[in-house]
């Protein structure tokens, strides 16, 4: 989808702002929101690119004005409401709890014992290469062009290099297609590729020379050049 | 734009807990589990495996053409399991710049949580189309002649940068090194410095 996550190129938003000495977390809330979203993917109730996709689909405004665990936070429960895990008036039923009570830990709204073991799939987020034997269509060196596609749902093929020219670089084996894994169609594995364009073909003739991004693009947003 | 310093909304707070509580009352989320992420992540660190990995390869050749080109192998010399990372190496020729536009792709099993900036729109956005305004920012002039290659990280492969070793070095061995090597380096804003003393 066309949306404000898709930042490459965005003009406006200022100097990179450091933090000294950056802790960890800046809050056990922030540890809290991983520990869930691990939880959840562990689970096998979503794979990452629900997972992506779901942040994406923030509200605008909230997106550019929320913090980093802001948004897992929203991402997440958008999904284990979808999910049919909670509902969103378990949510508010709860969240009205914790706001009269600000110091008080998640277990004091517990309802009853807490079940026993919980299992949990650390390996989920990598295990995306498919050994499928699909011959790849394209060859390092080989010149392409982009697609140019405004999708309504998750893509990897950032706006800012639709419709550009580049240069195969590597293949990186047959990997999970986020477009369809993101969407319930399974996974349609298809060659990846690292493909290198030059900064001219992205932004225009007033882009620096000598300037280059590498991205890595699944086979079918690709197109044979010259 | 966007905030980067800790966040003390009431309202959203409130929401973890709800979350929290009704996950662990479904037996989702393992009681342990928050405590665990903590323990992993703040106090397990130690030194990043990535900084051991380039402290070893300016130091062995054979070991940096390992991890060029199957850091799988290199990085199990360190005991992790990871088959996802691409290590560029800076030379005179090339400075290398590591982003993720989409979302905050960051090669976390190497060098730990990003930094809040990293994630932030302002690095997102320019990294890919002024990476040389942002790497002054950083401090780091790159001259004309030199070429910038950023990094998009937009599958699940995960970028490390191989920074130059810096002069005064020479007489240092891999022990010694991996304390000079901080993580601005490894995602390619930052130069290792010579070390105070150093020749």
């Amino acid at each position: 989808m066309d949306g404000v996550h898709d930042l490459g190129g965005m003009q406006g938003f200022g100097r990179v702002e450091r933090e000294d000495k950056e802790p960890v977390f800046h809050a056990p809330w922030e540890a809290e929101v991983l520990a869930m979203m691990r939880a959840g993917a562990g689970r096998g109730l979503y794979n990452i690119d629900e997972f992506r996709h779901a942040i994406e689909r923030m509200r605008p405004a909230d997106y550019l004005a929320a913090t980093y665990y802001e948004k897992w936070l929203d991402g997440i429960t958008r999904l284990f409401v979808e999910k049919g895990v909670v509902t969103e008036a378990e949510m508010q039923a709860r969240t009205a709890f914790f706001a009269t009570r600000p110091d008080a830990a998640a277990t004091a709204a517990l309802t009853g014992p807490l079940p026993g073991r919980v299992p949990f799939n650390a390996g989920w987020a990598q295990d995306v290469v498919r050994e499928t034997g699909a011959p790849p269509r394209f060859a390092p060196g080989d010149p392409v062009i982009t697609r140019n596609m405004h999708p309504r749902g998750h893509t990897r093929l950032p706006r800012y290099a639709r419709g550009k020219r580049g240069v195969i670089h590597r293949l990186h084996g047959v990997h999970v297609f986020p477009d369809s894994n993101a969407h319930g169609l399974g996974e349609q594995p298809q060659p990846l590729y690292g493909v290198r364009f030059e900064a001219r073909e992205l932004w225009g003739e007033d882009a620096a020379p000598n300037q280059w991004v590498h991205i890595d693009l699944w086979e079918s947003y690709l197109e044979p050049g010259r | 734009m966007g905030k980067n310093h800790p966040n003390v909304d009431p309202y959203v707070v409130s929401r973890v807990r709800a979350l929290e509580s009704l996950l662990l009352e479904k037996g989702i989320l393992a009681s342990d589990a928050v405590d665990r992420v903590i323990q992993r992540y703040e106090a397990d660190t130690g030194p990043m495996v990535g900084a051991r990995a380039v402290a070893r390869a300016w130091a062995d050749p054979v070991y940096k053409r390992l991890l060029l080109e199957d850091s799988r192998s290199a990085l199990a010399q360190f005991g992790l399991d990871y088959g996802m990372l691409v290590v560029v190496e800076n030379t005179p020729a090339v400075h290398n710049l590591v982003v993720c536009t989409l979302c905050s792709c960051y090669p976390w099993p190497v060098l730990g949580l990003p930094p809040t900036w990293y994630k932030m729109p302002a690095y997102r956005s320019r990294a890919v189309n002024e990476p040389r305004a942002v790497l002054r920012e950083f401090g780091l002039g790159i001259p004309p002649e030199r070429e910038v290659r950023v990094w998009d990280s937009s599958a699940e492969m995960r970028y490390m940068v191989l920074p130059e070793r810096p002069a005064g070095t020479e007489h240092m061995g891999e022990a010694e090194l991996v304390p000079l090597i901080g993580r601005d380096a490894l995602i390619g804003v930052a130069q290792v410095p010579t070390p105070a003393g150093a020749r």
